[in-house]
């Protein structure tokens, strides 16, 4: 079934060296890409994928090494070149026009032309059109890019891609923000692109996808190439310890543990949406002392604004919050964390952080007001750097600057700040919302690790997620919330993920 | 009749000192699209009134000093492209000080060019801008008021869909909109950001300029420093008001000519004082602002500066 024509290597890249001032991003990389395969490029956030692809795409140029393109060496010294070369990028953060429609993202760049610069319109829609028929992208060329779902955005993008001719196409981390369907489609759209001899770089920290749709792997670790293998002949965890550098545990290790009071009480709360309707519904739940409570759900069955109603950040409009009995309610956000809640918020870069405050700032962001890091209004820069340089110590924040601004460090590393200072407050309950989004195996390996000391600490923790298999192997009880409601609380030891799947479907529940 | 004539004689009225506003705006349309915020319209409108005058004056043709207006506008338009696209710097700070370099500049060469004078001598009547329907329409009348106006004014409403036409229909259209809007995605499309941001803050340059000497060889016929006391910056507001668009910004202007219009009626009237009268405009301005600016969205990369590796 495969494609690969090993006598046309059609992607070289020849000890490729990237450095940003001191720091080596690339260190002497090697890649040889045949035509027709789907080479996956493996590795931890931050291990230099990225860069290596927006180096083979003209958006960097690489400190030293050699690029051939179909055996000729070439110079890409912009994406204009990359794109002449026949070189396609899919970007993680879609670099789509949201006022634009789809037709008009597509050409921008190369529009069709009636002459004298004025815009084909039509030109470019048949276009279009035949591209998205021949290899199965379907698009609305003529919708709107902020009325369209994410999953055909993406589809734009690669669309984009074949519009200007290209046949290697390098999709970066495709899968981050698409369901579990459009994964799916996105699969089968990567194998109908190789049939027709395009060839397809993936950057991805996912090896399940990698086992699924790769022929062949690349892993980069901390700059450097490890190896490439072929897939089907490597296991996913030899993929992940090949990436990591150590042997990863896929389970979460953790003791029974006999739960023990409740701290928090969650009774009847109403909490609206932005647009004013009710998107928790009369929601009833328990969290007690030395247990990890998962809330199951698919996105939009009222977890955000619970969280905002647990966390200050949005008015409650009737029903209680219980904090070890004493009432919380539409408390202010400071309140609610001087009464033992801390919270590793859904998005760390607009809430967790202030991506332009230093480490050592972000560390002190819930308690600058208190001694020993600021007395009378005057902040104690002493205290704050030692408690910083402490804090990235025990949480392996690298790198190990203190002043680092938080929106230069990857992902993990923003969370492990996240976590030092939401874990440090030692919280009775801590609320961990999508706490491993983005990460990749190391990463998210760390942050349950956490999760599961809290718990053993006989602290409590709410785990909102959207990835089931989180749930299933980090909580102690799971509730599926549907709806805006609890609609079932299950112990994690009875549950199986078809009984779950379907109670976070409605299926069920009597619907009113 | 009377009234009928009075009120052909605001909208004329009106309609002439619309036409400055809308060459501003116009300008103002462009280089807001393409994610420049240009404040110093106001200042590039004064130079431009200035030169418009002095070359008219000089050469005693307004078409030449028509055109000397809007390049006089490029080049300080170039500067605050310099400034604010090349060296990244803050957009609304380079253009305060366009709008102090634009009236400075103007009364220093005046003073130059007119032996300390502060103000250009007056063009004669016969070299001001032409009124290609001069004569038509019996003197006076409604029509004649309405219809019987400077070439100025027409070529303002041309250009309302010329502009509309290249930023909605043209290849370097798409272009502007989509650094304004994304310019990293545009860039990775091959779309040089600089040189279109480029293009549209030097275009707008010009239009401002254009808008300075339609007010000053034709609403006028010389430059003074006290002449462009605002307009860029109603220009500016009504680009906001037109949600970034060049039909919308038109009616902005056209909005606040009406209130000139009005303002110049009632003053000749006598019944209210002229020096309040005069605030009209402004006030207006203010209050169309705040019934209407939360509801418009402008370009979403408007007033960011773009560094290409970050």
């Amino acid at each position: 079934m495969s494609n690969i024509d090993y006598n046309t290597r059609v992607v070289e890249m020849k000890n490729i060296t990237k450095k940003f001032g001191d720091f080596t991003a690339n260190d002497n990389i090697d890649l040889t890409v045949h035509k027709g395969e789907i080479h996956a490029l493996l590795g931890e956030n931050g291990a230099g994928k990225t860069t290596l692809m927006n180096i083979l795409y003209g958006l960097y140029q690489p400190t030293s090494g050699e690029i051939f393109i179909n055996g000729q060496k070439v110079q890409v010294t912009n994406p204009n070149v990359a794109i002449g070369l026949g070189i396609g990028m899919v970007h993680q953060h879609f670099m789509l026009i949201d006022p634009f429609t789809v037709t008009q993202n597509i050409m921008l760049g190369m529009e069709e032309s009636k002459g004298l610069g004025i815009l084909d319109l039509d030109k470019a829609t048949k276009k279009v059109e035949e591209l998205s028929k021949k290899y199965g992208l379907y698009v609305d060329p003529n919708a709107y890019i902020q009325d369209i779902s994410v999953g055909m955005q993406q589809r734009v993008e690669i669309l984009k891609a074949l519009y200007r001719g290209a046949d290697i196409l390098i999709l970066d981390e495709p899968t981050a923000v698409l369901t579990p369907q459009e994964i799916e489609e996105l699969m089968v759209i990567m194998r109908s692109l190789t049939d027709q001899g395009k060839t397809v770089i993936i950057i991805t920290h996912k090896l399940k996808e990698i086992k699924q749709v790769a022929d062949y792997c690349t892993i980069i670790r901390r700059g450097k190439k490890i190896d490439t293998v072929k897939v089907e002949d490597v296991s996913e965890e030899e993929l992940a310890s090949m990436m990591v550098g150590r042997n990863v545990s896929f389970k979460v290790d953790k003791a029974h543990k006999e739960p023990g009071e409740v701290v928090l009480e969650i009774d009847n709360l109403y909490v609206k949406d932005n647009r004013g309707l009710d998107a928790v519904k009369g929601l009833s739940l328990q969290l007690r002392k030395g247990e990890v409570l998962g809330i199951a759900g698919v996105d939009g069955n009222g977890q955000k604004e619970l969280l905002e109603a647990l966390t200050g950040l949005r008015k409650a409009e009737s029903g209680r919050i219980l904090m070890k009995g004493k009432d919380i309610t539409n408390l202010s956000p400071r309140e609610i964390i001087d009464s033992g809640i801390n919270n590793i918020p859904e998005d760390r870069q607009k809430r967790g952080l202030v991506l332009d405050f230093t480490v050592a700032e972000n560390l002190i962001l819930e308690n600058y007001h208190k001694k020993p890091f600021s007395n009378k209004g005057r902040l104690n820069h002493k205290a704050i750097d030692d408690f910083a340089s402490e804090s990235i110590e025990k949480f392996d924040v690298r790198p190990r600057n203190i002043r680092q601004l938080a929106g230069a460090l990857s992902g993990g590393n923003q969370q492990k700040v996240i976590l030092a200072r939401e874990i440090t407050n030692d919280p009775d309950v801590l609320i961990a919302a999508q706490p491993t989004r983005g990460l990749d195996v190391g990463a998210i390996e760390y942050v349950h690790k956490y999760l599961i000391n809290q718990r053993d600490n006989d602290k409590a923790v709410l785990l909102i997620s959207f990835e089931l298999d989180e749930i299933m192997d980090v909580s102690d009880r799971i509730a599926v919330i549907y709806n805006g409601k609890i609609v079932d609380v299950i112990d994690a030891k009875d549950a199986d993920e078809k009984t779950i799947g379907l109670l976070m479907a409605g299926g069920g529940v009597d619907n009113e | 009749m009377k009234i009928l004539n009075d009120i052909g004689g605001i909208i004329g009225i009106s309609l002439m000192y619309s036409a400055p506003l809308i060459y501003t705006s116009l300008g103002g349309v462009l280089t807001e699209n393409s994610g420049v915020v240009n404040i110093g319209l106001e200042g590039m409108m004064t130079i431009g009134a200035f030169a418009g005058a002095t070359v008219a004056y000089f050469t005693g043709n307004p078409w030449i000093g028509f055109i000397a207006a809007g390049i006089a506008g490029a080049l300080l338009a170039l500067l605050h492209a310099i400034a604010c696209v090349t060296f990244t710097a803050d957009q609304v700070v380079s253009g305060i000080a366009i709008n102090f370099i634009g009236p400075g500049m103007a009364l220093f060469l005046t003073k130059i060019f007119f032996d300390g004078a502060a103000m250009t001598i007056p063009i004669d009547l016969n070299d001001k801008m032409p009124r290609p329907l001069d004569g038509l329409f019996t003197q006076g009348s409604f029509i004649d008021s309405i219809f019987n106006q400077y070439a100025t004014v027409y070529i303002a409403f041309i250009l309302v869909f010329l502009v509309w036409f290249m930023l909605y229909k043209t290849r370097i259209g798409l272009r502007i909109r989509s650094v304004g809007e994304h310019p990293k995605a545009a860039e990775t499309l091959g779309v040089n950001v600089y040189k279109v941001k480029y293009l549209a803050v030097i275009l707008s340059g010009v239009l401002a300029g254009l808008g300075g000497a339609a007010m000053s060889i034709a609403v006028v016929s010389n430059f003074r420093n006290t002449l462009i006391s605002g307009q860029g910056f109603i220009a500016l507001a009504a680009v906001i008001f037109g949600k970034w668009k060049p039909q919308g910004a038109m009616w902005g202007c056209l909005l606040f000519g009406a209130a000139q219009g009005i303002s110049i009626y009632l003053g000749r009237s006598g019944v209210i004082s002229s020096q309040l009268l005069a605030m009209l405009p402004y006030i207006i301005t203010i209050i169309v602002l705040i019934l209407f600016v939360g509801e418009s969205r402008g370009p979403a990369a408007n007033g960011v500066p773009y560094e290409r590796n970050k």
